[in-house]
Order: C-alpha cells, then sequence, then structure tokens
C-alpha cells in the first residue's frame, strides 16, 4: 500500500465535500492544502490516522427569497454531498444561522435533517437563531445541550481542542460581534492547562477578526481571545455569516469563513448592504460551495478545502 | 381719576389679555394638530431617518424594508420589537420628551435616534 497514493485519494474525496468546507487531520498537526497542492506535495510524516469534520454554515432554514426561493432544498443537497463522501467525516460543525427567524418549525426541519448523517453535530448560534421571544433559548434547548452561557464549550478529538465560541449575543448598540467577559474568563480557565503544541480549533459565527467594520463583520472583543490563543502553536478559526469564504493567516494563527448553504452575500463594501445577493439561478449553487482555500504556514499545516453545491 | 383711569386701562388691558390669550390659544389649536405619525423605513440595513425629532404623543412606525429580518431595540428598554421580517412593522408611541437611541439587536452598527420635544 503506498500511503502517498492514500493521501492523494483521501485529498481527492476531500475535493468532492461540495458542502461548506472539509477539514483534513494529519498526526495531530492540521494539515492545510488546497487540493492541487495537496496532490503534488509530499506526504506529511505521520503515524496516526488522518481525520476529517465537515463544517456547514448559514442554513437559515425558513428562508426563501431571491435568490433562493427554498433553503431547505440547498441544505438537503449540501447534506446529500456529506453522505455521499467516501472517507466519511468523524463530526460535523454547524458554525450558526441554522434558521432564519429561531422558529421551531426551521430548527426541527435542520435538526431532522441533520440526523440522517448518522454524525455528531456541534453547533453555535448565528444571530438568526436569537430571534425567540427568549433571546436564543429555543436554540439552546435543542442543539446546545451542556453548554455554559450563551451556548459555548470546548471538546477534544483525537488530540485536537475544540472550542465553540458564541459571539451573537447581548449585542451592544453601535458594535459588531460580541464574546462577553464572562465567556473570556472561561476561555482563560478551558485554555490554561493545555500544552502550547495541541492544535486548537476555534469555530464562532461572527468573524474573530475585522472583515468589514462597515457592515459589523467582525468582533469587538475577539483581541482578548486571540491574545489567549498566541502561544499555541496551531491555530484554526472558523466562521460563518459573511456567507463567502475569506481567510487570512497571522502568525500560528489561520482564519477562515465558509460559504453558506442558502445564500451568497457580497464582497465587503461591492454593494449598498450585506443583503442577499440576488444571482441568478443557474449561478447559485456555484456560490454555495466552490473552494480554494489554501494556505500553507511553516510545519503547521491546515487543509481547508471549500467546494461548491455544484455537481 | 387717575384711579378710574387706571382702572378702565386695567380692564381694556385684561380685555386685550383675554383676546390675546384667545388668539394664543386659537393658533396653538391650529398649529398643534395631534402629532402626525411618523414612519422610519429600514432599508440596505440603515433606519431611514437616523435621526427623526417628534412632538410629545406622537407614533413612530418602523417598517423592514430589506429581505433580511432586523429589530428595533431602544438603548434602556423602553421600547423593543418582535423580529421583522420583510414588510412587518412596529410603532411605539412617545409620551414624554426626551431622546431615545436605538439600534437592530441582531446587526447592531445599525443605529437611529428618536428626539421627543414639545
Ligand atoms: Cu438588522
Ligand atoms: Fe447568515
Ligand atoms: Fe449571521
Amino acid at each position: 500500500m503506498n500511503p502517498e497514493n492514500d493521501r492523494r485519494d483521501f485529498l481527492k474525496c476531500m475535493a468532492w465535500a461540495g458542502t461548506g468546507a472539509l477539514f483534513a487531520f494529519n498526526g495531530g498537526i492540521t494539515s492545510s492544502l488546497g487540493l492541487d497542492s495537496a496532490i503534488a506535495a509530499p506526504l506529511l510524516r505521520s503515524a496516526s490516522k488522518p481525520f476529517t469534520f465537515v463544517q456547514l454554515s448559514d442554513s437559515h432554514i425558513g428562508f426563501n427569497k431571491p435568490p433562493n426561493a427554498d433553503a431547505r432544498a440547498t441544505f438537503r443537497e449540501a447534506i446529500a454531498k456529506v453522505k455521499a463522501l467516501p472517507n466519511q467525516p468523524d463530526f460535523v460543525i454547524h458554525t450558526g444561522d441554522v434558521s432564519q427567524l429561531s422558529r421551531d418549525e426551521e430548527f426541527d426541519d435542520a435538526d431532522q435533517m441533520l440526523k440522517e448523517l448518522g454524525l455528531p453535530v456541534f453547533f453555535v448560534p448565528g444571530e438568526h437563531d436569537m430571534l425567540d421571544p427568549d433571546g436564543g433559548k429555543a436554540f439552546l434547548k435543542r442543539f446546545g445541550k451542556g453548554s455554559m452561557g450563551a451556548g459555548w464549550y470546548s471538546f477534544d478529538h483525537r488530540g485536537v481542542h475544540f472550542i465553540a465560541l458564541v459571539n451573537v449575543a447581548d449585542l451592544k448598540p453601535g458594535g459588531m460581534g460580541n464574546l462577553g467577559a464572562e465567556q473570556l474568563k472561561w476561555l482563560k480557565a478551558d485554555l490554561a492547562a493545555r500544552h502550547s503544541s495541541t492544535p486548537i480549533v476555534v469555530f464562532a459565527h461572527i468573524p474573530l477578526w475585522t472583515v468589514y467594520e462597515a457592515w459589523g463583520w467582525g468582533t469587538d472583543d475577539a483581541a482578548e481571545a486571540l491574545k489567549l490563543l498566541a502561544r499555541f502553536g496551531s491555530v484554526t478559526i472558523l466562521n460563518g455569516h459573511i456567507h463567502q469564504i475569506t481567510q487570512k493567516v497571522e502568525g500560528h494563527i489561520a482564519f477562515h469563513t465558509a460559504r453558506s448553504t442558502a445564500f451568497p452575500q457580497p464582497a465587503p463594501g461591492t454593494a449598498p448592504s450585506p443583503g442577499p445577493l440576488k444571482v441568478p439561478p443557474e449561478q447559485l449553487h456555484s456560490m454555495l460551495g466552490i473552494t480554494d482555500a489554501v494556505f500553507v504556514r511553516g510545519h503547521d499545516r491546515v487543509a481547508l478545502i471549500d467546494s461548491t453545491l455544484t455537481a | 381719576m387717575t384711579r378710574a383711569f387706571g382702572m378702565v386701562t386695567f380692564q381694556a388691558f385684561s380685555l386685550l389679555a383675554a383676546a390675546f390669550a384667545m388668539t394664543i390659544v386659537a393658533d396653538d389649536v391650529k398649529a398643534a394638530p395631534p402629532p402626525q405619525a411618523q414612519l422610519v423605513h429600514i432599508g440596505n440595513f440603515t433606519f431611514n431617518q437616523a435621526t427623526l425629532t417628534v412632538r410629545p404623543g406622537t407614533t413612530v412606525t418602523w417598517v423592514n424594508d430589506d429581505d433580511i429580518p432586523h429589530t428595533v431595540v431602544a438603548q434602556g428598554l423602553a421600547f423593543k420589537s418582535k423580529v421583522l421580517d420583510t414588510g412587518d412593522r412596529f410603532s411605539f408611541t412617545f409620551a414624554k420628551a426626551g431622546q431615545f437611541g436605538y439600534f437592530c439587536s441582531l446587526h447592531p452598527h445599525m443605529t437611529g435616534t428618536i428626539v421627543v420635544k414639545a
């Protein structure tokens, strides 16, 4: 058995992820490669079996306006793509805006569709999931069991520490996303005992770096969280909310936002507002999925391979 | 005489004053119909009148023209809408004078102010 071929096949499979993004971990070090460079790249020397997980984002179940008359249908397509993966992910994360209006039937439909995967799914809420009269309780009751505060938590998987943060609760007038003092205190404690060689994956709805302030695409107190993460050798931050791919590497921290499964939004400043980009129907699927998340950083490489809903 | 003159003058003044007062009342009635209802449109993730000045008793209605939901939440929580989907409205009557900053709790960069003064 040729391990390099194995890796090639593995990466080829990842290209068919077809949903938000698909991530490969190799030997506890996050490996980061685009498909082309991945195939060309030398094999990562690692003893342990790689694993993958899938990120889904911004399903907006209940959205039914241009450019997408049925966000349920496109979410179902995304899920079918995940199910069709030859290398099944260990789990799925959903980075928020599960629903359009926090309605029970929206949460319920998302839940039912995701259950078809038969995989664990980890959630964080988006601002659209906070719209019930109790400001997010409906979401937490269904998707946030065992979480703290507004829905934050962490878990470990094959040597990687995953942290789910909430930056859509208790937002301040004139501000952007917000983590808040209580959550930052929890994060500090959560990270305190970890060795700096532990790969960290953080996921939250609104970007944890300022993508575009005029549209509120950032998190006011993200810098405090990043300070706590600075000593770790490999940090990957996964966000949604802006319905398009953006990425950035800063020191040991890689930032990445995923596409929506419901509708695209304009690039920063290219439209009067961040409202849905009304693309023609034949274009829609290509904006809910292709991807080229290619970033390679030093020894720690994180592979973020995005792909579209286009067949 | 002086006294009589004084009284006449006083009476005349009173009459004048009364007439004047009546005019004022009449003018008041003409100039201050019940406060006009005001409409704030929400579009392109902005409140179309960032600052709106109204008289006490005015009912302000917000209407969401966007295809994304918004909310209208006063900073001191004097008023708070439910989520407003496309076409939904929210109204609040401002009884007292004051300044009311508000924002959208989904998109907090969306802010506005209602100034209520007599
Ligand atoms: Cu809003
Ligand atoms: Fe969204
Ligand atoms: Fe969002």
